[in-house]
């Protein structure tokens, strides 16, 4: 099915949030707003949801953590009684202090990793990606606002162009994608 | 928008807009090299393949080539590598623990410091490796199953501990770097003009989009992994130390260490970070965006961190006193007094009167004094690592045993060698990478550039 997008471009990001401010008060879905750098305070007014990552490092620690646990207590404890200077392991409570270290940078190792590696899968962006931006520009100083008026039923595309002129873009650009 | 006190000094000067930033920071990736680049290159490629050669050699020969004796079995080998993991501890705790305080002046350093730090925790360990001899073995640090040949590593030592710390360290500090560094390097695949140079951005860069999506995941990701760096830098060093502390020689068996060594390393990583900052800031033009406030805050952290380290080098010494442990007491009384006197009596100089000097205002905002101090600390930084570890064990318990120790060419070749490969990696950096994280400074042009600030509508808006 065939989509029109508007691409609607600005060059300050504050102006860019009052009109996306103007637009979602009139009913208008924003798909996506593309930027050089984090613009503080566009996410709830196009209705982006916080982002879980944090709970996913958090159970990554947790695994990195366990796994450590296991290992040593297997390593020192049930495989080889390690015998250190006359001081044998002969559980692991005895020695967790010596444990401490180990656990601590393995759980930070597979937190760290874990979180980045779901971060770029989950952003699609890997090694050889082609580029997703709509405009070369919007990694340098534009901000680019993306409307599907498959995704607004309620809103034509006159109302939207009406909406849009007084709004302060820089460049309006509507394509047909498949 | 952020805003902030009138009195506050902007971080970023002149009459910037979002372009200019990106213009300034590619503009030198974009050009040719200048002719002191190729210069400084080459000069810190001859001195790091020398310093390739010697250890070739050295792993070819044995370690006998280096200057060590059945008394003195750890010298130069050990020094550089505590002070190159010191000084690879300023890149991340400048982005993570300033990141934790939202401190804005960061953004103009992050990205290079954390490079440095990268580069200097590669050359850290580098020493470990070859002091194996037999650096094919190297695996066994590792826990492997026993059918490999040897027991399971043992989880009890500290010097397995370090494996641990400085892998991780290593690691956490590529990703959160290179996680930064994406978006940088999408603005430079988008201004690609040569075909080679956006074929090796758009591979660099991921595919990066700017979605706002992209955006938010990008900011918790980045708070996350400052929040799991900054325990990770404090742990680092307070491992390294461990690898001295736990032990049972006169002069290393302090429970001092660890805060000591953390505070050292922020300490010689900060000076590392002065030295380089001072003069790429003048070679890229980068004045406006890492000017004098910025050296003066990082000359504070300087001046604290010094504090601290003459706070535990007095401690130290009066507790070696006071615990009536003689072979402690005379541990103190011979670095001081003994045949190293000079090298005690120069790590004293450079790393507690010197950055006492940082209270004056003046001195502190003068850019030339700064880089005076800042080699001054890490020349005083190498000293004392030297002096805990060498005048702590060149005499034994058993007179007959005492010795000294004079480095051979080989000692001096790999660790001059290192600061060659060092200066080849960040040379590369500085010519290849965005060197400073410019979509992050655009964040806080609006709120701390001088054109913003100085606007008459600056304190009245919204």
């Amino acid at each position: 099915m065939s989509d029109k997008v508007i691409y609607a471009m600005y060059g300050d990001d504050d102006v860019l949030k009052s009109s996306a401010k103007k637009l979602v008060s009139n009913g208008v879905k924003i798909s996506e707003v593309y930027s050089p750098f984090p613009i503080h305070g566009i996410d709830p007014i196009i209705g982006v949801k916080g982002t879980r990552l944090g709970i996913m490092a958090f159970l990554y620690g947790l695994t990195g953590l366990t796994l450590a646990t296991i290992g040593m207590y297997y390593f020192m404890v049930v495989e080889w009684k390690m015998n250190i200077g006359g001081k044998p392991n002969f559980s692991y409570a005895e020695n967790v202090l010596a444990f401490i270290p180990v656990s601590f940078e393995f759980t930070v190792l597979c937190a760290a990793h874990g979180m980045a590696i779901t971060y770029l899968l989950l952003n699609r962006t890997l090694p050889g990606m082609p580029a997703q931006n709509p405009d070369p520009r919007t990694t340098d100083d534009k901000f680019v606002m993306e409307i599907r008026l498959s995704e607004n039923h309620g809103v034509t595309e006159d109302k939207l162009d009406e909406l849009l002129k007084d709004t302060g873009f820089v460049e309006l650009d509507k394509k047909i994608i498949e | 928008m952020q805003k902030e006190a009138a009195i506050r000094e902007p971080l970023i000067l002149g009459n910037k807009t979002y372009h200019d930033v990106t213009e300034d920071v590619c503009r030198p990736i974009e050009g040719k090299a200048p002719k002191m680049w190729y210069i400084l290159f080459a000069i810190a490629l001859i001195i790091g393949l020398y310093g390739v050669g010697s250890i070739l050699y050295l792993l070819g020969t044995g370690i006998g080539v280096w200057g060590l004796n059945k008394t003195i079995g750890w010298a130069w080998d050990i020094t550089n590598f505590v002070w190159w993991v010191g000084i690879g501890h300023a890149g991340t705790l400048i982005s993570a623990v300033l990141l934790l305080f939202r401190q804005k002046w960061r953004m103009a350093i992050n990205r290079s410091a954390e490079a440095m730090t990268i580069f200097a925790v590669f050359m850290a360990g580098t020493f470990p490796l070859i002091h194996m001899g037999r650096l094919w073995v190297g695996y066994w640090v590792l826990p492997l199953p026993n059918h490999f040949g040897s027991l399971w590593v043992n989880f009890n030592s500290p010097l397995l501990w370090d494996v641990f710390a400085i892998s991780t360290y290593l690691s956490v500090s590529l990703v959160f770097w290179y996680i930064g560094l994406i978006p940088d390097f999408a603005t430079i695949r988008d201004r690609a003009k040569k075909p080679v140079a956006k074929r090796m951005y758009t591979i660099l860069s991921f595919g990066w989009s700017g979605r706002a999506k992209h955006w938010n995941r990008f900011e918790l990701v980045s708070l996350v992994l400052a929040g799991l760096a900054t325990p990770l830098v404090f742990s680092v060093h307070s491992i390294v130390s461990f690898d001295f502390a736990t032990s049972v020689i006169p002069g290393w068996h302090t429970t001092i260490f660890p805060p000591y060594f953390v505070a050292g390393a922020v300490f010689s990583g900060f000076a590392m970070v002065q030295t380089l900052l001072l003069v790429m800031r003048k070679a890229m033009n980068l004045e406006a965006y890492i000017h004098t406030k910025h050296v003066e805050y990082m000359n504070i952290v300087i001046m604290v961190t010094g504090s601290i380290v003459g706070t535990a080098y007095i401690t130290e010494l009066f507790i070696s006193w006071y615990s009536g442990v003689e072979y402690e007491a005379y541990a103190f009384l011979n670095r001081a007094t003994g045949p190293y006197w000079w090298a005690y009596w120069s790590m004293m100089t450079c790393n507690v009167i010197s950055p006492q000097l940082m209270w004056i205002r003046k001195l502190r905002r003068s850019l030339l004094f700064t880089f005076f101090i800042s080699i001054v600390v890490n020349i005083g930084m190498w000293f004392e690592r030297y002096v805990i570890i060498v005048t702590s064990i060149h005499r034994d318990y058993i007179p007959a045993a005492w010795s000294m120790h004079y480095p051979s060419h080989i000692d001096i070749a790999v660790y001059v060698g290192t600061i060659g490969l060092f200066f080849v990696f960040f040379l590369l950096f500085a010519r290849y990478f965005p060197v400073l994280a410019l979509n992050e400074v655009k964040t806080i042009l609006k709120g701390s550039g001088q054109s913003y600030k100085e606007s008459p509508d600056y304190h009245n808006h919204h």
